[in-house]
Order: structure tokens, then C-alpha cells, then sequence
């Protein structure tokens, strides 16, 4: 099953290196990750999305905990959250379909952030099938190029991930 | 206050924790480091052959003593050599530190001569590890380094110091007290999981325990050896474990696992309630966990890392916390509720057990003409009275060494388990020897081990470390031997130590005693003369010429169940006996 993490770290030289590390060397899965540092400059905050069994899922959490640098690791499963993700797209427009693609970008609340005559840039947010979605919807032959960062999570209402 | 360099701050440091030797090898990186030892007196420095060597000294530094064993090696193939002893110590959660020379700050990424990023080659095997770039940093660093090295489940720690830190100034000051907000591991247990242990062993039919190296590091042999007497119940200890309980106690049912005693496995299997102390069910232990766990069992798991616990093998009563408080906590609850098994349960079991310990599975026949490597053992224990520090290399004779000689505390068996390091007996029995100056050390190898860091006798003698090494040498890789004769139809690929060296000679080139002996008849006063007064300051290598087609039994081959071991001949047919036909446990209780 997908799941996504959030955990938060020390903000310090290697310390990433040390959880994709351990994911590798263990063989479980990253999907995602996405990190910066929090309002606290001393702390960084990880969204990790990875998959696995009930067990697999346990076991990562609680080697990510074993890290010394982690502070805490929380399961966003465990509870209602909010997923975004940030997709940069740059799409052929020209032609009809120039207007077809603003049409799209419209629709899915996205926005063109980048013109030239014969292209659009253009930004989305949302949870990640949503951006899936997007890319679907348009015609393939017509992406140029796309750029997503990954998902970022948080709990929904007063629950928080603090130290 | 006055400013001194980085170098003098690492020394300063290692006096400040209270180290009494650095195990060590110089080179350009580590050249500042080098001569502040020199300018102090307060610890020594041992000047090893090879670095895997001093990793390995100050791993069985730690090993054998409450204290911390240090290293320190240059960069580039020094870190690199390390990396093996580092490995070995983490496989065991060995605290231990390491500090390795790096190139200059400004150096760094350009692949400077003997460079090596030392912190990302080390980071899968170490507990932490640190790059310090400015001076200001290192004494906090070393604060942290043992304090994390030692504290919950403990583990080498390397700290990388590249050489203008040793060359930089700025004030001293050993900081007392640390907190590292992101690290603080547990000690006590939650008493409610605690409550139900005890209440688990009281409904057991067939109680077992279980214990590792945890038990071993933690300091907990006498709540161990408590809680068996108390309850009065069989007790298993794992490669790791052993001397937890004293190898000659009536409860003791030997080691389990791979190469495990016939009683000690099937009571394993065929437990009902299994409390499981500082060990993590590993694959040489319980083999398959669905073998394992198709005889229904409760499980008490006791470890201090939450990720040993459900990692192989789901448990009914997880406990967190370090052994010793578990343990002392878990005692007071049974007394507290005077819980006991049920005594006509636990007379049945145990009658069971004593039906399974009859044939006496670690039984071996003599012989008049061939030394057999099981009687070396003995008589070694007979000699030492069982109270010798051994240390061992990997192979048969390390399994023999765990069958044999019955430890009667813990830290007095030092082998390496989790890696299963060739070339660790040797350095290991030197470490030892320093922690323990007046402890008779023994180390129990093979001639392929000991010719992984034979080079150590020189520093053997440098130090005047008298250990007494016994080599088993059977001429083979006698346990990839033995693989191939049940595995691959005795093809012995590239299993036989041809242009064996006379190891006699080599010891008294190194300025060393040695004997080889050949004739059973010999054993006894050889080891006799070595352990006696007249060679005690000297360290003596024997060579015994051990009959080549000795196998290590029982064995629990990959894949099968501890119910399914291979037996030594005089139990074949054995094996097959189904558990539930024998005693029947359906109306107790
Ligand atoms: C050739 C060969 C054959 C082998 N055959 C066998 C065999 O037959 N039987 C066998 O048992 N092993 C065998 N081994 C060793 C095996 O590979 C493992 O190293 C060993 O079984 C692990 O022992 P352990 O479970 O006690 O764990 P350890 O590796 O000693 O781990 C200790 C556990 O205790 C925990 N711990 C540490 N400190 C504390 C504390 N203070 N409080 C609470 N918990 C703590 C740790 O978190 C860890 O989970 C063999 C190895 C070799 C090389
Ligand atoms: C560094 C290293 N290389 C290879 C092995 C694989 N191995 C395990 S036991 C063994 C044979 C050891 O031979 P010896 O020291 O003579 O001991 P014996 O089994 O004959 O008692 C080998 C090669 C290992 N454990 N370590
Ligand atoms: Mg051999």
C-alpha cells in the first residue's frame, strides 16, 4: 500500500544522504521525496511516498527513527491529510490548439506562467492524480517537457508534526 | 583561554572520556594527531600492522570490558582498511570509536591524494558517524561520538577529521553535559508490558528463554541468571549470548541455531510462551520464521532497538528498554504476584527437555591417531578451569569454540557473529588482553583465519600481549569444506589450504613460542605447558593438526526447520521423532 511520511530532520550536511541511503540499502521503495527546511532553519522537513506491506511500512519508520538526526517520523495514512504536488509543463501551442491548451490549463485551475510564440509553461498544484490527470487530458504528442517536485503532505485540522 | 590546535584537541578529548589505548596505524592525514600523542603520556598508543587489526583490538577492547575501545587511522587506505573492523563491530552493536584522517577542507572533492569519502563509505555500517570542518566543532563531536556509541543500541561511531582541523586553533573546553534533541534512547520499559510478560510466563506450559547479545553488552548476566532460577526454566543463549548464562547451570540448555545443541533447538520449536532477551531472531538462530512459528508460541521480544522487534518475526509483548532495567522490573513483577509457571507443566517439560539432552547431540567419537579439534576444546576449558577470555576466528573451530568451552560469565567470549570476519581472533585476543591484563586470553582459530592478520603477532609482541593461540588446522576452509561435502557432492573447490607455512617457525620468527602437535596424546601437556607459570608472559602458538574430515553437528541446513537438524552419526534416525508423540501437554494447566 502507498504511503507517505513525514519526518523531521536535522538540518545538516549529509543528513539526507543518510535516508535515501537507508532506503537503498534495505530495498524499500521511494516514490517521492521531497525536503527544505522548516520555519526553524535548524530543522528540515521530509515528505517521503513509498509503498509496501503493513509490516515493510513499519520497519521503514522505524529505521528512519533509529537515524540519529531524525527528530520524529510521522504516518500521514494514519490519519485525514492534504497532498500537493507542483508540476512545471511545457506544452507545443500553436494553431488551434493554442487556445485548446489554455482551455485545459483553465480547467484544471492551472496557470500559464511562461509564453513564446509556439509554447506554454504552464503551472499546476494539486495532488498528484490530478497533475496525472492533466497530463492525460492533453494530447501526448504536445509535451515538451514536464517537471513535478513530488508530494508534500500535512495532517489535516489541529494535528501537528512538531518537535 | 589559550587556543591549542585540533590535534592536541583530539587528544585532549580522548583523556577527557578517560581512554586508556588508542589502537592505531600513522600516515599524512593524521600526522598533527600523531605528534600531540607524542607530547602526552596519559594514554598509549598501539602501533598495530594492518588497520583492520586496530579496528579489531578496540572492538574487543569494548567487547571485553565496560570501556570504550578507539582507533584511529589515516586517510584514504587506512579508512578504508578500517572498514571491515567497522563493519564487524556494527553486525554486533560493538560501541567503539574511529577517527580517520581526511585531506583538507579545501581539498575535499578535488580527489586529492588519499582522499576517500570516508563518511558516505562508512555511513551503511556505522551507528553515526561525522565529518568535523571547522576546529570549534571537534569537542562536542567526540562528546556526542561516545556518548552515542554507548547509549541504547550501541555501535561504532567514526569521526573524519581532515588535517587543517588538527592544525587549527581555538580554545578547550570539554563540554560535561550533551543533549541531542533527535536521539534519546529508551531505558526503562512500559510497566504495563511488563505486567503481561509476567503474566505470560505464568500461563506457560513449556517456558523458554532466550538470550542474546543484548543481555552480553547490556551488563545483564545476573538479572538473567536470576529470572531462570527464580522461575526455574530452561534457558538457550545465542552465539552472541553465551556466558549470560553460566555455561554449566543445570537450566542451561547450551547455544541454539544453525549449529545448536538437539535439546536447545526442539525446545525452540517446541516452546509455548518464549521470552526473547537482547537477541533478534536471526536467520542463523530461527532459521525460516514460518518453520519457526508453525508450532504455535507466545513471544515476550526485550530489545532496546524498536526495529529488532517484528522485524523477522511478529511477538505478542513487545518491550523497549534496555535489558538490565527490564529485567530487574520484570523479577519484582512475578515476585510482586508471586506468578510462577505451573509447576506440574514445568515437570513435564522438563522431562521432555532431559529426553532430548540424553543422547547428548555435541557427543564426538575419539581417536588414538587423529586429533579431533572437539577434545582441544575441552581440554582447553579443563586447563583454564572455564574462566579464560577466548576469542575465535570464523569457521568450524569457531563453532566448536562455542559448543565446548562452556563461558561461564559474560565478555568472555569474543567472536564475531553478525559478519563472521576471518582475521578477527588474532587483534580481537590482543584488544582483550590490554582490557584485561591479568585475564588468561586464548584465541581459538583456523589456519586460514590466522592467516588473515598473522602480521599481528609482531604487535603482539611490540606490546607483550601473552595471549595463547590455538589453531585448529585442519588444512581445510574447513566450513566451506564442509558445505561442499553436504551441498556440492565433496567437490572441495578451492577448499584446501595447500603451502601451509610452518607456523612454528613463523611464531618464533615473530620472537614467539610454538608447538605443533600431531599425536592425541600430546594435547593435554602441550596445553599443559602452555598455560603454565613458566611461558604465562609468553604468547605460545599451537599448531594442531586436527583431523581434516571433522564436521560441525547438529546443523540446521538453510531452509529447514530447528526440527530438522542434521544429527552426528550416533542420533541418526533420530530426528524424525514427532514432538506431539511424545508427551502429550493437552490437559494441563
Ligand atoms: C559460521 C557462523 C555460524 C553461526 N551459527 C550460529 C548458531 O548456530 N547460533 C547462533 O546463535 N548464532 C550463529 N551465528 C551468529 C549469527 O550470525 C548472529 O550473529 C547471532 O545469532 C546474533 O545474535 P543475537 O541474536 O544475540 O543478536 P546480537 O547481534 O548480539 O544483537 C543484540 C540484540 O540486542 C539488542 N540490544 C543490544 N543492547 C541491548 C540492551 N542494553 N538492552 C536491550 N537490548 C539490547 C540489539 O538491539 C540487538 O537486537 C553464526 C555465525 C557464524 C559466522
Ligand atoms: C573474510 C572472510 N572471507 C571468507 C569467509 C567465508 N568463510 C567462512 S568460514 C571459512 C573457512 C575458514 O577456514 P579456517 O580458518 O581454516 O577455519 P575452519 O573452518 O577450517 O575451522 C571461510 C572461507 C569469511 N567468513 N570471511
Ligand atoms: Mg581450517
Amino acid at each position: 500500500m502507498r504511503h507517505i511520511l513525514s519526518v523531521l530532520i536535522e538540518n545538516e550536511a549529509g543528513a539526507l544522504s543518510r535516508v535515501t541511503g537507508l532506503f537503498s540499502a534495505r530495498g524499500y521503495n521511494i516514490d517521492s521525496l521531497t525536503v527544505q527546511t522548516t520555519e526553524d532553519p535548524t530543522l528540515s522537513r521530509m515528505t517521503i511516498v513509498t509503498h509496501g506491506s503493513d509490516d515493510v511500512i513499519e520497519q521503514i519508520t522505524k529505521q528512519l527513527n533509529k537515524l540519529i538526526e531524525v527528530v520524529k517520523v510521522i504516518d500521514l495514512n494514519e490519519a485525514d491529510h492534504i497532498e500537493r504536488e507542483l508540476m512545471l509543463i511545457k506544452v507545443r501551442a500553436t494553431g488551434k490548439d493554442r487556445d485548446e491548451m489554455k482551455r485545459m490549463a483553465d480547467i484544471f485551475r492551472g496557470r500559464v506562467i511562461d509564453v513564446t510564440e509556439k509554447t506554454y509553461t504552464i503551472e499546476l498544484t494539486g495532488p498528484g492524480d490530478k497533475l496525472d490527470a492533466f497530463i492525460k487530458a492533453i494530447d501526448a504528442t504536445s509535451i515538451l517537457e514536464t517537471v513535478r517536485t513530488g508530494a508534500s503532505g500535512i495532517a489535516r485540522g489541529e494535528r501537528v508534526l512538531k518537535i | 583561554m589559550e587556543h591549542i590546535s585540533g590535534a592536541e584537541i583530539v587528544t585532549r578529548c580522548l583523556q577527557a572520556e578517560g581512554v586508556e589505548f588508542v589502537f592505531g596505524y600513522p600516515g599524512g592525514a593524521v600526522l598533527e594527531i600523531y605528534d600531540a600523542i607524542f607530547r602526552q603520556e596519559q594514554f598509549k598508543h598501539v602501533l598495530v600492522r594492518h588497520e583492520q587489526a586496530a579496528v579489531h583490538a578496540a572492538d574487543a577492547y569494548s567487547r571485553s570490558s565496560d570501556k570504550i575501545g578507539v582507533a584511529l587511522v589515516t586517510s584514504g587506505p587506512g579508512a578504508t582498511n578500517a572498514l571491515t573492523g567497522i563493519a564487524t563491530a556494527y553486525m554486533d552493536s560493538i560501541p567503539m570509536v574511529v577517527i580517520s584522517g581526511q585531506v583538507g577542507t579545501s581539498a575535499i572533492g578535488l580527489d586529492a591524494f588519499q582522499e576517500v569519502d570516508m563518511v558516505g563509505c562508512s555511513r551503511p555500517i556505522v551507528k553515526h558517524n561525522f565529518l568535523v570542518k571547522d576546529v570549534r566543532d571537534l569537542a562536542a563531536t567526540f562528546k556526542k561520538a561516545f556518548h552515542i556509541a554507548k547509549t541504547g543500541r550501541p555501535g561504532p561511531v567514526v569521526i573524519d577529521v581532515p588535517k587543517d582541523v588538527t592544525i587549527n586553533k581555538c580554545a578547550f573546553e570539554y563540554p560535561e553535559t550533551l543533549s541531542i534533541r533527535s536521539y534519546n534512547p529508551p531505558t526503562k520499559g512500559h510497566p504495563g508490558q511488563i505486567k503481561k510478560a509476567a503474566q505470560l510466563l505464568a500461563e506457560a506450559k513449556r517456558p523458554y528463554i532466550y538470550v542474546g547479545g543484548g543481555a552480553v553488552q547490556g551488563g545483564a548476566g545476573a538479572q538473567v541468571t536470576e529470572l531462570v532460577k527464580l522461575l526455574g526454566v530452561p534457558c538457550t543463549n545465542t552465539l552472541m549470548g553465551l556466558g549470560a548464562l553460566d555455561g554449566t547451570d543445570p537450566n542451561f540448555l547450551g547455544m541454539l541455531g544453525m549449529h545448536g545443541t538437539y535439546e536447545a533447538n526442539l525446545a525452540m520449536q517446541y516452546c509455548d510462551v518464549l521470552i526473547a532477551v537482547g537477541a533478534r531472531f536471526d536467520d542463523r538462530v530461527i532459521s525460516v520464521p514460518s518453520q519457526f512459528l508453525s508450532n504455535p508460541k507466545r513471544i515476550v521480544h526485550i530489545d532496546v532497538d524498536p526495529s529488532s522487534i517484528a522485524k523477522r518475526v511478529k511477538v505478542d509483548v513487545p518491550i523497549v528498554g534496555d535489558v538490565k532495567h527490564v529485567l530487574t522490573d520484570l523479577i519484582a513483577a512475578l515476585k510482586e504476584g508471586n506468578l510462577r509457571p505451573n509447576p506440574d507443566a514445568l515437570a513435564n517439560w522438563w522431562k521432555q527437555i532431559n529426553e532430548w539432552r540424553k543422547p547428548n547431540s555435541l557427543l564426538y567419537t575419539p581417536s588414538d591417531e587423529l586429533i579431533k579439534p572437539q577434545s582441544v576444546v575441552q581440554k582447553l576449558w579443563e586447563i583454564t578451569h572455564g574462566e579464560a577470555i577466548v576469542t575465535s576466528d570464523v569457521g568450524q573451530h569457531q563453532m566448536w569454540a562455542a559448543q565446548y568451552y562452556k563461558f561461564r560469565r559474560p565478555k568472555q567470549w569474543i567472536n564475531s557473529g553478525g559478519l563472521g570476519t576471518m582475521g578477527f581472533g588474532l587483534p580481537a585476543a590482543m584488544g582483550a588482553q590490554l582490557a584485561n591484563p591479568d585475564a588468561v586470553v586464548a584465541c581459538i582459530t583456523g589456519e586460514g583465519s590466522i592467516q588473515m592478520n598473522i602480521q599481528e603477532l609482531s604487535t603482539c609482541k611490540q606490546y607483550n600481549t601473552p595471549v595463547k593461540v590455538l589453531s585448529l588446522n585442519n588444512r581445510y576452509l574447513g566450513m566451506v569444506r564442509q558445505w561442499q561435502e553436504f551441498f556440492y557432492g565433496t567437490r572441495y573447490s578451492h577448499s584446501y589450504m595447500d603451502a601451509l607455512p610452518d607456523f612454528v617457525k613463523i611464531a618464533e620468527a615473530y620472537g614467539h613460542v610454538g608447538f605443533k602437535i600431531e599425536n592425541p596424546a600430546d594435547v593435554e601437556p602441550v596445553l599443559r605447558e602452555a598455560f603454565s607459570p613458566a611461558l604465562k608472559d609468553r604468547l605460545v602458538f599451537m599448531d594442531f593438526r586436527t583431523d581434516p574430515s571433522e564436521n560441525v553437528f547438529p546443523m540446521v541446513q538453510n531452509g529447514k526447520g530447528l526440527n530438522q537438524m542434521d544429527l552426528p552419526p550416533h542420533m541418526h534416525g533420530l530426528q524424525q521423532v514427532p514432538f506431539e508423540n511424545n508427551r502429550d501437554y493437552g490437559n494441563l494447566c
